[in-house]
């Protein structure tokens, strides 16, 4: 799939105003040659999951520091579901920020398909969308 | 696939009029077969542009003309531009950033978009996309170009009304302004008026007016000058009423018809011309027409002959 054909929104829910690591993520995405979407702070679960709906976006990266990960992201994935959006099928889920490795791997049983914390070099979170887009259900067709 | 999404879109459902955006940006087939299957359903909708330097507060002032627009309970759609960059193909889209608030809002749909390589302040794909946010039902669609510089002035060819904005004492930009930009205006916006020298370029910006006089009286519109401070929602009231009056104007004068005929004569002009360049480019990869291009860059044949050459070989055409 052709990067620039895919389309990332870089999102921060709640009152989390932790920014640099996620605007760190989007450009070094864009450099890399995706089309990225970034919101900025401060986003509801509703906001987020709008903003996939109108932008269609392939990749859903959700950035939280502030310790509110369990609450958070299992809304937006509950959101999707309501919206009929199947995470890594319709829209793949990616997160980064300050999770425990407890909670990251509750999280990827819930649907998200990986958790990339502080360190976690960019070109593996490159490859990781590479080849999980790949097998989304839009671009199999 | 196609025809189901669109009928889902004449629906209300976002979902597939996102997709069918998608679409239209990504594959120059469907974006024919949508644009010819939606197109009875196009023209309702008010196309206003939101053109003028990077940063000066287009995106903030397009946040307070949604919610004006929503007052009225209007449907309004937003399709924002941003550059991608010519090295990467990548590209970071943040006008949405100021406009968030609105984005659960049923009545409003907003879409940021890449110039993918286009240059002239749109995208290639704006045009269709518009015309998907007509068919779903908007009855505004605000247009934030990129960042215009001198020659970006394609936002003329796609919009109703066009906005300047601008911001006090960027003398050069008065000068971009003189340079071509003051022709594309229907209405100047001096944004960041609780900056110094609003009122210094709103002078000076009246005193360019001034001297085009003849023709805005022969042509029965005078730009409008409007100084608002985005951030506070000053002079917002004020520039949502300017567009409307321009919008009755153009409506009552028979104007929008004749804009509109224009648009359309440019709109088939650069459809014909990438058929031509497509078609081209793809027989030049022929022995024959290959040998020609060969014979220009040895000096042998000047590109003026091989070029009415090419025509008549490929398309039938004697130039
Ligand atoms: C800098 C900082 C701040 C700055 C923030 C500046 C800014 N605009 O970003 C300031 C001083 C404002 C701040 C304030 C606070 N902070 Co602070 N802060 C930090 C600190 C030291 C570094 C964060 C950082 O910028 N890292 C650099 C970036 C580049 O890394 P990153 O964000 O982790 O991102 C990387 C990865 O996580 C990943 N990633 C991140 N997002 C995403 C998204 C996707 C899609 C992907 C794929 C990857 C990915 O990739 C990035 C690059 O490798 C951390 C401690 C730490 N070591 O993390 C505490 C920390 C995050 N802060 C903390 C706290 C508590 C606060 C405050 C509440 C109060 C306080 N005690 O100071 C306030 C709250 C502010 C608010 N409104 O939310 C706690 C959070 C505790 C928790 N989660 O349980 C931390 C962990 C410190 C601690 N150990 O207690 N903070
Ligand atoms: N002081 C002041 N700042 C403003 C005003 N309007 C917008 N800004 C600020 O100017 C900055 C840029 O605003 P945007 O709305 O993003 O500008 P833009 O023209 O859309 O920018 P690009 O899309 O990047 O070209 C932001 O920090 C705004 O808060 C205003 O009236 N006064
Ligand atoms: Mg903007």
């Amino acid at each position: 799939m052709e990067r620039s054909k895919v389309r990332i929104l870089i999102a921060k829910p709640g009152l989390d105003g932790h920014d640099r690591g996620a605007k760190v993520i989007a450009r070094a995405l864009r450099d890399a040659g995706f089309e990225v979407i970034y919101t900025g702070i401060r986003q509801t679960p509703e906001q987020i999951v709008e903003s996939v709906i109108q932008e269609d976006v392939d990749v859903l990266g959700l950035s939280i520091l502030s310790g509110a990960h369990m609450v958070l992201i299992p809304k937006i994935l509950k959101l999707l579901e309501e919206k009929d959006l199947k995470p890594n099928e319709d829209v793949l889920v990616i997160a980064g920020g300050i999770i425990p490795p407890d909670d990251a791997q509750a999280l990827e049983n819930m649907g998200v398909a990986k958790v990339f914390g502080p360190g976690s070099p960019i070109e593996e979170i490159i490859g990781f969308i590479d080849e999980n887009v790949a097998k989304l259900k839009k671009f199999r067709a | 696939m196609i025809k189901d999404l669109i009928e889902r879109m004449l629906k209300g459902d976002k979902k597939a009029t996102a997709r069918l955006i998608t679409l239209v940006e990504n594959d120059e087939e469907k974006a024919r077969e949508i644009v010819k299957k939606i197109y009875p359903f196009t023209g309702k909708a008010y196309i206003v542009g939101i053109t003028g330097p990077p940063g000066s507060g287009k995106s903030t002032l397009l946040d307070k003309l949604i919610k004006k627009a929503r007052q009225e309970g209007k449907i309004v759609g937003v399709i924002a531009i941003d550059p991608t960059s010519p090295f990467t193909g990548g590209a970071l889209l943040g006008d949405r950033i100021r406009m968030q608030r609105h984005s659960t809002d049923p009545g409003v749909f907003i879409r940021s978009m890449a110039t993918r390589g286009s240059l002239g302040g749109l995208a290639k794909a704006t045009n269709d996309a518009i015309k998907v946010l007509d068919a779903y039902g908007c009855d505004v669609i605000f247009v934030e170009t990129v960042g215009v510089g001198q020659i970006e002035v394609d936002i003329v060819k796609t919009a109703d009304t066009v906005v300047l904005v601008t911001v006090p004492g960027l003398g050069d930009d008065i000068q971009a302004i003189k340079a071509g930009l003051m022709e594309i205006a229907d209405i100047f916006v001096i944004n960041k008026a609780d900056k110094e020298e609003a009122d210094k370029t709103l002078f000076e910006l009246e005193l360019m007016l001034d001297l085009e006089r003849e023709k805005f009286e022969k042509r029965g519109w005078r730009p409008k000058v409007i100084k608002t401070v985005a951030t506070l929602n000053k002079g917002i009231d004020e520039l949502w009423s300017v567009i409307k009056e321009h919008e009755k104007w153009l409506k009552s004068a028979d104007k929008l018809k004749e804009k509109r005929r224009f648009r359309a004569e440019e709109e088939v002009k650069t459809i014909v011309s990438d058929f031509i360049v497509s078609k081209v480019s793809k027989e030049l990869k022929n022995n024959e027409l290959y040998e020609l291009v060969g014979k220009v860059a040895n000096r042998e044949l000047d590109p003026y002959t091989a070029a009415e050459l090419i025509m008549e070989k490929t398309l039938g055409v004697k130039v």
